[in-house]
């Protein structure tokens, strides 16, 4: 018991109406790599919040090193020898590497020692970074790296990492797990949250598994079956979506050549994009966060305006089309971010259900609205999308995640569409939504309808998905059916190692 | 330790009670204001809201005044308010209500001295496109080049002024007023003359045209497309794109509303109230709508009743300060006191208060 | 018109003068807005400072003293701004909007009794030999010590925001609030502190208006100098050094309309009045028109309030 490097004693932490974090109990020895296991909302994020000095336990105690440990803010923290990788980055786009890293430390040395720092632990550890580039300009693998050597500048003893894998490719998954591997060696001990259980059972030495607030077991995830983790991650039988392939040959939506400029600074733009989906077809787009998805989508949604024939519904241009009159030919879409793109936050439901409803669901005649229809609409997403509201008159932002998630996919699917293009349609969502989720676009498919999912979740993919392709820097690859892939190649489409092909782990 | 946590929905309740609690909050820290420059806070407080409507003495001067101050002010807010919900800042409204009434008085200028009937709607009219072509400025630049509007707005008031400056001085300058600066007093022209519609109570078409002006903006905010887009592109920009919203037309129909607004606000007070364009016409109702717009809660019928409101403070100041020698600053000092109460309670809206223990922030 | 009554020797030392309180006051926001806050009352703790500045010069006979006090009176009031936009979040362009209207307002009440009112003279720093040198001499030797201390504030800006600690911390926050604070920084302190440096620089430059520039007291005597220093700290695309370029510039323009004006140029004098405002707009529209420069210089968290939710 001594030989704990962290222990977590009775962790509570409550918020109103929620106990984050429930009498949370567990060891982290030195040199462990210790998988924190759970859904989103488990309370893992709040957990590690209160190990790095974020937010203050309500009860329980923190030993570290056999002292009592009880940060007061994420500097004593860092002090104490525990460095955290944020799974949203905590970076700063406008500055450059060694800027962003220095603002990671307590006493950091002058800017030149520190970019040769920089330089030197990047090429022990296998993580090739130039100190000088402005962090908006790197990949978000890139940036992932910015994040642990700042990290590992500090000799950190324990390092939390955040759900590091959801932003890299394969490749970039396996040359991390190597500098993870190294540490571990050198003995820093190693807290790794995920839901990934695949990669926690090839990384972990021990891990514990939360729902709910709850510490629900512990056990070593190598002597588990993935499914087995799952089940004690979720509480219940898993059942994986019924589907039936049901693509014809008539082609639904037809986009070539399709080029759009970034509007933001340090978007991606999207490079000649070519991609067919057919009447009952579900085409995946994989690929690592900011590599043109939300521009995609923007460009098929009509929010971006392109060539009128860079993107075809059925043999009609559309592409000089605005959002509404799309609407109208039949081609609906969800963006990712739920709160202030698909739905407006302060807004009612039944607002939201006008949002983009108000055309193929008659909710305006001549400008002046019918509310009452626009009621009835929102209540009948409430009632087939089962969606846990009081009612259609309270705002989108007082549903959990999954729940509104739930009425803004089922907004459009309830519009009839031809085409439906969804972006990151369960992020952020738990299990019983997204499969709900999931089987309303199967079975969306299955009516005729084609569907495109941008997603950054490869399972999701592989899953509901026909045929695959991968955005890479604004390129999209050729769609293959997906059942005859492997891991290997959907990395490779994905970009592979992004210029770490020379990279080595010093061993 | 006091600690903010966010509702999970604005509060019905505290939206409707702030504006009452700011008003409340503004009597007292203004009581004491007045308390410190020597005048009794209660005294002064009574001849500031009570006394221009209830004293034998005053009240049947000051009521009419009520509606004459309230009109214009309520006029211009409304119009503010259109663009303040969805983001877009007009804060040169001023400009736009002086550039209302050059326009408005040059109509009645150039026909001086015909009497017929329609020298009044060509007036109106002219006021109307004067406001709406000097918001328009910002509005074009906005769209066309991404300058911020707020800026552009507010630094036309300063030319406006010029503008107007150089008319009283030149150009409009009245003929027959042997060199002093100002324009005819259009209180003499009967066909330009905006009179009181009904003796005695200080309703005049600029009156009228603030209540159909409230109407509208109601209709337009709850009932029709426009009025959704204009409160989702306020709420949520990124949700309105993608909604259909035309970024660049809601702009421009905000600000070109307002200045119109702004621009018949200047149109029927330099026809009715003021008679004439002078080098201080304008007396800062652009600003003050500012404030109406925000006491109002952005509502219509808010916009309404704290037009009224702020009227009172501009009466009662004026009697305020002929009776207790209360400077005529301090009333605009009060009426700047009551936007920061106002801004402040908005917190309790969308926050609970909780007193625990300290969160590390 | 007798173009040759201008002396360009004095227009440019007169420029310096001219453009010094918007020079402070834009230094002030530029700082403010690094830090992610956008601050629209400039005008309000300018027109304050001017009369809290003069106030205090008047009735201790020092000038020193009263730029203290306008400075502290500046300071004062962006303090309600920030407590009311970091600890209450309300929206910061109303509340800016409000600090001007209170500021008008406070600063009229103060000042009733100091209308026609001569303030003690702020003296011109004389530099031995320095100062005696033709043509450079004048105009930039021959200064009151506000015009230096604006100059050094230039430097001493543009050094903190790109080589210190605290610098870059402040750019931090303004870049990214929610990230500052995952870091463990005090995003509402650091915004705080730069809403209240903001403010006294503003006051600095009102006093600077009311006791060297104009000097006396009258009511809404800043007459916008606020508001174009907001248009500057755009115009700078929030660089120190630019910041001084278009004060100067502007300061230019101004002394160059009121030499005309004397020169007794054939234009209404009202029309050369509000080119200074005119060209502002201009410049503005320059300078926005490049979409992605203006994006890139940007504080990228301006103007968005910050709560910590965890």
């Amino acid at each position: 018991m001594s030989t704990a490097h962290l222990r977590i004693d009775g962790l509570t932490k409550a918020y109103p109406g929620v106990v984050a974090n429930d009498d949370i109990s567990f060891e982290v020895a030195p040199g462990e790599v210790h998988a924190l296991l759970g859904e989103n909302g488990a309370g893992k994020s709040t957990l590690v919040k209160m190990i790095y000095g974020l937010v203050r336990p309500d009860r329980g105690q923190m030993t570290l090193q056999g002292k009592r440990f009880d940060p007061a803010n994420p500097n004593a923290a860092r002090r104490a020898g525990i460095a955290m990788v944020f799974q949203h980055f905590s970076l700063f786009e406008a500055l450059d590497v060694a800027e962003n890293v220095a603002l990671g430390m307590d006493n950091p040395p002058p800017q030149r020692t520190l970019a040769r720092r920089i330089r030197e632990v990047s090429e022990t550890y296998g993580l090739p970074l130039d100190p000088a580039r402005l962090v908006g300009d790197l990949s978000a693998g890139e940036r992932q790296r910015v994040e642990i050597i700042r990290c590992l500048l500090q000799d950190p003893k324990l390092l939390i990492m955040d759900e590091p894998t959801s932003v890299l490719t394969p490749q970039e998954v396996e040359i991390l797990f190597k500098t993870l591997r190294k540490l571990s060696a050198e003995g820093t001990a190693i807290l790794y949250i995920s839901h990934k259980l695949e990669e926690i059972r090839a990384l972990c030495d021990q891990a514990t598994i939360l729902r709910m607030g709850k510490l629900v077991a512990s056990c070593d995830p190598r002597e588990k079956t993935a499914r087995a983790l799952a089940e004690m991650m979720v509480g219940t039988e898993l059942t994986t979506p019924d589907r039936v392939g049901t693509a014809q040959s008539e082609v639904a939506l037809d986009v070539s050549g399709l080029s759009v400029a970034s509007a933001s600074p340090f978007g991606t733009s999207l490079r000649n994009v070519h991609l067919q989906v057919h009447k009952g077809e579900v085409l995946g787009i994989g690929g690592v966060a900011g590599n043109g998805q939300e521009d995609l989508l923007a460009a098929l949604s009509g929010e971006v305006r392109t060539a009128p024939d860079a993107i075809k519904l059925g043999n009609r241009n559309v592409g000089h089309l605005r959002p509404n009159d799309r609407r109208a030919l039949g081609l609906l879409s969800a963006p990712e971010e739920r709160l202030g793109h698909a739905a407006a936050p302060d807004m009612s439901l039944t607002e939201n259900a006008l949002l983009t409803g108000a055309i193929r669901e008659d909710l305006a005649k001549n400008g002046f609205l019918n509310w009452p229809a626009a009621r009835a609409f929102a209540d009948s997403i409430i009632r087939e999308f089962d969606v846990r509201t009081p009612g259609a008159g309270h705002a989108a932002r007082s549903l959990s995640g999954g729940n509104l998630q739930k009425f803004v996919i089922g907004r459009e699917i309830l519009q009839r569409p031809e085409v439906l293009v969804v972006n990151q349609p369960t992020w952020g969502v738990d299990a019983a939504a997204t499969a709900a989720i999931r089987q309303a676009i199967l079975n969306l498919a299955t009516q005729g309808t084609a569907v495109v999912v941008i997603s950054q979740d490869l399972d999701e993919l592989m899953e509901i998905s026909d045929r695959f392709a991968a955005l890479n820097e604004g390129r999209l690859t050729a769609p293959q059916p997906t059942r005859d892939l492997t891991l290997d190649q959907i990395g490779l489409m994905m970009g592979g190692a992004h210029d770490m092909d020379v990279a080595q782990v010093a061993e | 330790m006091i600690k903010l946590e966010k509702r999970p929905e604005p509060s019905r309740h505290w939206a409707y009670a702030t504006p009452l609690l700011a008003v409340l909050a503004t009597m007292i820290a203004g009581g004491i204001l007045f308390a410190a420059l020597g005048k009794d806070p209660f005294v002064a407080i009574r001849t500031i809201f009570w006394d221009p409507l209830f004293n034998d003495q005053f009240a049947a001067f000051s009521r009419p005044q009520l509606l004459v101050k309230a009109g214009p002010l309520i006029l211009i807010a409304i119009g503010l308010s259109l663009g303040f919900r969805a983001g877009i800042w007009n804060i040169g409204a001023e400009g736009q209500y002086i550039v209302g009434a050059l326009c408005g008085a040059g109509v009645a200028l150039a026909f001086y001295p015909l009497e017929e009937w329609y020298v009044f709607p060509l007036m109106v009219l002219g006021g109307a496109l004067g406001g709406w072509a000097w918001a328009m400025i910002p509005g074009i630049l906005r769209t066309q080049f991404n300058t911020n509007e707020i800026l552009v707005s507010l630094l036309l008031v300063y030319v406006a002024e010029q503008l107007m400056a150089s008319m009283a001085l030149g150009l409009m300058r009245n003929p027959d007023g042997g060199g002093f600066p100002g324009s005819r007093n259009l209180g003499d022209y009967p066909a330009a003359y905006n009179a009181e519609i009904i003796a005695g109570t200080g309703m005049h078409w600029g009156v009228v045209a603030a209540f159909i002006a409230v109407i509208f903006a109601y209709i337009l905010l709850n009932r029709h497309i426009m009025g959704f887009n204009i409160r989702l592109t306020g709420q949520a920009p990124r949700a309105a794109r993608f909604s259909g919203v035309k970024p660049n037309r809601l702009i421009l129909f905000c600000l070109g509303t307002s200045g119109a607004l702004a621009g018949l606000a200047g149109l029927f007070e330099v026809a009715g109230p003021a008679g004439q364009i002078t080098i201080d016409f304008n007396v800062g109702y652009g600003f003050t709508a500012i404030i109406v717009a925000f006491l109002g809660r952005l509502h219509p019928a808010g916009i309404l009743l704290a037009g009224l409101l702020m009227a009172l403070t501009y009466i009662g100041g004026e009697l305020a300060q002929f009776m207790l020698g209360l400077p005529a600053a301090a009333i605009q000092a009060f009426q700047g006191m009551l936007l920061f109460f106002l801004l402040a309670g908005d917190v309790l809206t969308n926050y609970r208060i909780r007193i625990g223990r300290a969160e590390v922030a | 018109m007798d173009l040759s009554s201008i002396d360009p020797i004095l227009l440019i030392a007169a420029l310096m003068v001219a453009a010094t309180p918007i020079l402070l006051a834009a230094l002030g926001e530029l700082v403010v807005e690094k830090a992610g806050v956008l601050n629209l009352g400039v005008e309000g703790m300018m027109i304050t400072g001017a009369i809290c500045g003069f106030a205090v010069a008047v009735e201790t006979g020092n000038p020193a003293l009263g730029f203290v006090g306008g400075a502290a009176g500046g300071a004062a009031l962006s303090l309600i701004f920030g407590i009311l936009t970091q600890f209450l979040l309300s929206n910061q362009v109303a509340t800016g909007l409000a600090l001007t209207l209170f500021g008008l307002g406070i600063s009229a009440l103060i000042g009733q009794s100091y209308i026609g009112v001569k303030p003690p003279a702020t003296t011109d720093l004389s530099f031995p030999i320095l100062s005696d040198i033709p043509v450079v001499g004048p105009i930039l030797f021959q200064h009151d010590a506000m015009v230096y201390v604006s100059l050094g504030l230039v430097i001493a800006v543009w050094y903190l925001l790109k080589y210190t600690r605290v610098g870059l911390v402040l750019r931090a926050v303004g870049e990214n609030h929610d990230a500052a604070h995952a870091l463990g920084y005090k995003v509402v302190r650091i915004r705080l502190a730069a809403i209240a440096f903001g403010g006294a620089c503003a006051g600095l430059g009102g006093s600077y208006l009311s006791l060297v520039r104009v000097p006396q007291w009258t009511e809404g005597m800043t007459a916008g100098a606020g508001w174009i220093a907001l248009a500057i700290v755009v115009f700078a695309s929030w660089k120190a050094g630019r910041v001084l370029l278009g004060a100067y510039l502007f300061g230019g323009i101004t002394v160059l309309q009121l030499n005309l004006q004397a020169a007794g140029m054939k234009i209404p004098v009202e029309y050369l009045s509000m080119s200074p405002y005119l060209i502002t707009i201009l410049v503005l529209v320059i300078m926005s028109a490049d979409k992605s420069r203006a994006a890139l210089n940007a504080p990228a968290s301006l103007g968005r309030a910050f709560h910590a939710s965890s």
